[in-house]
C-alpha cells in the first residue's frame, strides 16, 4: 500500500478546487454541488464549506446514487444496495457541478449525468474530482482535478476521508 | 440475494425480506420524480400471465416493470374448460419461446408458479396461487407497517375475515412471523378454523377480541360469491359481526393502522368512514405495491450477463 497524498496535501487540494470553482462559476446565478454516492459526498460537503469561506454564496447541495443507472447490473454478483438520491432544488435552470472522489473509466459519471437529466434540464453540468487516475473508457473529462495519477488499471485508488489520505494499492494485474 | 423466483414467504430468511423492504423504500423515490423511470432493466421482458381476474396486481407489476424500463407483455388466460396442468405448461412453453426474463403468474391452483419455476429458466413471481400465497402483497403490507413503525418486532397484527381461504393472510402470517411480529386472526368459524393452529397465529373468535390489542388491523375482502351460501349468511350479518366500523375502531389503539388488500366492499368488511378515515393506509398500500414489485424485479432479474468494471 502506498500513501500518495497525506492530510496537508488533501486539505490544500480541496481548497484549491474550491477557489477554482468560485473563479470558474463567477457570474453564474444558481449552481449546485452534487455528490456522487458514496465517494463524492464528503468532497461535495467540504467544497460547499470552502466556497462559503471564500465569501461566495453557499451553493445548493444534492447527492445522486447511480445504482439504478449502472450499465453493469447483470453481473451475477450480489446486488448493490440502493442509496438515496436527493436533489432538493429545481434542477431545471440550475448549473450542476458533479463531484466524485476518483475519476476512472467514466462510466459512473455517464450514469450520474443520466440521472440528473431525469430530474430536469440543467443549464450545464461540470465535473470536479479529487483524483483522476486515467484509464477512461468513455469520452469524459473532469473540468477540475486536484491530483492526476498514473496508475495501472488493476490498481486500487482509495480516498480515505477519515485518515485524510489518498492511497494506491497495487492490483494483481 | 441469489434467488431466481419468488414463490412465497414461507421459509424466506429475514435478511432477504429486510433487503426487499429497504430496496422498495428506495424505489418509491423513483415514483416521486419528474421522470418516473430509471433505465435499470432496459431490454428485459416481463410477462404477466393471469389465469384469474386481477386488475390492480397486474397493473401494479406492469407499472413496476415499466418504471425500471423493462418491456411488458400481458397474457389474460381464462381457465374455462381445458385441463389446467396441460394448458399451463403449453402456455408457458409458448411464452418461453419469446424469451422472457420473468413471468408474473396468478393461477387458481396452488403450486402452479412452483411448477413453472422448476421447469423453466426464467424468473417466476407468484402473484397469487389458489389459497397458498400472495407474497408481493404481504411484502407491500410489511413495507407499509415498517414506514410507520420501523422494525416489526413485537408488534401485533390482526387479520380479520376469511383467513382460511386467503393467500394474502397466509403470506402475511409467514412473513410477519419471520419479522418478529405476532399475528392474531379472527373470523367466522367456517373461515377461521382450527387447522390454522398449524400456522404461527393466535386464533380468536370475534373481531372485538382482536381490535383492542392490534397495532394494525388487516381486513380481508369477503368474496361476495361466498355470501348467502353455507359459509356466510348475508353481507349484513357479516358486517354486524366481523365488519370494522367506526364504533369498533374507537375501541382500537389510537395509532392503529387500518389495512385492506383491496378491492374493498364498503359497508361489508369495512365501513366507508373507516376506509376513508385517518387511520386507513389503504392507498399507501397501493403506492407501496408498485415500489415492492420494483424491488422484486430488481433483485430477481439480471443474474447473468456481461461484467463491467464500473
Amino acid at each position: 500500500m502506498n500513501v500518495v497524498w497525506t492530510r496537508e496535501q488533501l486539505d490544500e487540494g480541496v481548497k484549491r478546487l474550491a477557489s477554482q470553482l468560485v473563479t470558474t462559476l463567477v457570474g453564474v446565478p444558481r449552481w449546485a454541488l452534487v455528490g456522487i454516492r458514496d465517494g463524492g459526498v464528503p468532497l461535495a460537503d467540504e467544497l460547499a464549506d470552502e466556497v462559503e469561506r471564500l465569501g461566495a454564496r453557499r451553493p445548493d447541495r444534492g447527492d445522486v446514487d447511480i445504482t439504478l443507472y449502472r450499465d453493469d447490473l447483470y453481473t451475477g454478483l450480489e446486488k448493490p444496495v440502493l442509496g438515496d438520491t436527493d436533489l432538493p432544488f429545481p434542477v431545471t435552470g440550475c448549473g450542476i457541478v458533479l463531484v466524485d472522489d476518483v475519476l476512472f473509466t467514466g462510466r459512473t459519471v455517464r450514469a450520474a449525468m443520466g440521472e440528473v437529466w431525469d430530474f430536469g434540464r440543467p443549464d450545464f453540468i461540470k465535473l470536479v474530482v479529487l483524483v483522476d487516475r486515467g484509464h477512461r473508457e468513455l469520452p469524459v473529462a473532469a473540468d477540475l482535478v486536484a491530483l492526476s495519477l498514473h496508475t495501472r488499471k488493476s490498481d486500487r485508488v482509495t480516498v480515505d476521508w477519515d485518515r485524510r489520505e489518498v492511497r494506491v494499492e497495487p492490483g494483481a494485474g | 440475494m441469489e434467488r431466481k423466483d419468488l414463490l412465497g414467504l414461507r421459509g424466506m430468511p429475514r435478511a432477504e425480506i429486510e433487503a426487499l423492504i429497504s430496496t422498495a423504500a428506495r424505489m418509491r423515490q423513483v415514483g416521486e420524480r419528474r421522470i418516473k423511470k430509471v433505465p435499470t432493466l432496459r431490454g428485459r421482458l416481463v410477462v404477466s400471465l393471469f389465469f384469474e381476474n386481477s386488475t390492480r396486481t397486474r397493473t401494479s407489476f406492469e407499472l413496476a416493470a415499466k418504471r425500471l424500463s423493462a418491456d411488458t407483455l400481458s397474457f389474460n388466460v381464462s381457465t374455462s374448460s381445458t385441463a389446467k396442468g396441460e394448458t399451463l405448461m403449453d402456455t408457458a412453453r409458448n411464452i418461453h419461446a419469446m424469451q422472457p426474463d420473468c413471468i408474473v403468474i396468478r393461477h387458481a391452483s396452488a403450486g402452479a408458479p412452483a411448477l413453472l419455476a422448476r421447469s423453466f429458466p426464467f424468473s417466476v413471481i407468484n402473484a397469487g396461487d389458489g389459497i397458498n400465497e400472495h407474497p408481493s402483497q404481504a411484502l407491500l403490507d410489511m413495507l407499509t407497517m415498517s414506514d410507520h413503525w420501523g422494525a416489526l418486532d413485537g408488534r401485533t397484527v390482526a387479520i380479520v375475515g376469511d383467513v382460511q381461504h386467503s393467500r394474502v393472510a397466509r403470506s402475511n402470517i409467514f412473513g410477519l412471523a419471520t419479522m418478529g411480529a405476532r399475528v392474531v386472526v379472527a373470523g367466522p368459524g367456517t373461515m377461521c378454523r382450527r387447522e390454522l393452529a398449524a400456522l404461527p397465529v393466535t386464533r380468536r373468535h370475534t373481531i372485538d377480541e382482536v381490535v383492542g390489542e392490534a397495532d394494525a388491523i388487516m381486513m380481508l375482502r369477503i368474496q361476495r360469491e361466498r355470501l348467502g351460501k353455507a359459509m356466510l349468511p348475508s353481507a349484513r350479518e357479516y358486517a354486524a359481526f366481523y365488519g370494522l366500523d367506526l364504533d369498533r375502531l374507537q375501541r382500537a389503539r389510537p395509532e392503529v393502522l387500518v389495512m385492506h388488500p383491496g378491492p374493498i366492499n364498503r359497508g361489508v368488511e369495512i365501513g366507508a368512514e373507516v376506509a376513508d378515515g385517518g387511520r386507513s393506509v389503504i392507498l399507501d398500500q397501493v403506492t407501496n405495491g408498485i415500489a415492492v414489485r420494483m424491488a422484486l424485479l430488481y433483485h430477481l432479474l439480471g443474474r447473468e450477463g456481461p461484467v463491467d468494471e464500473g
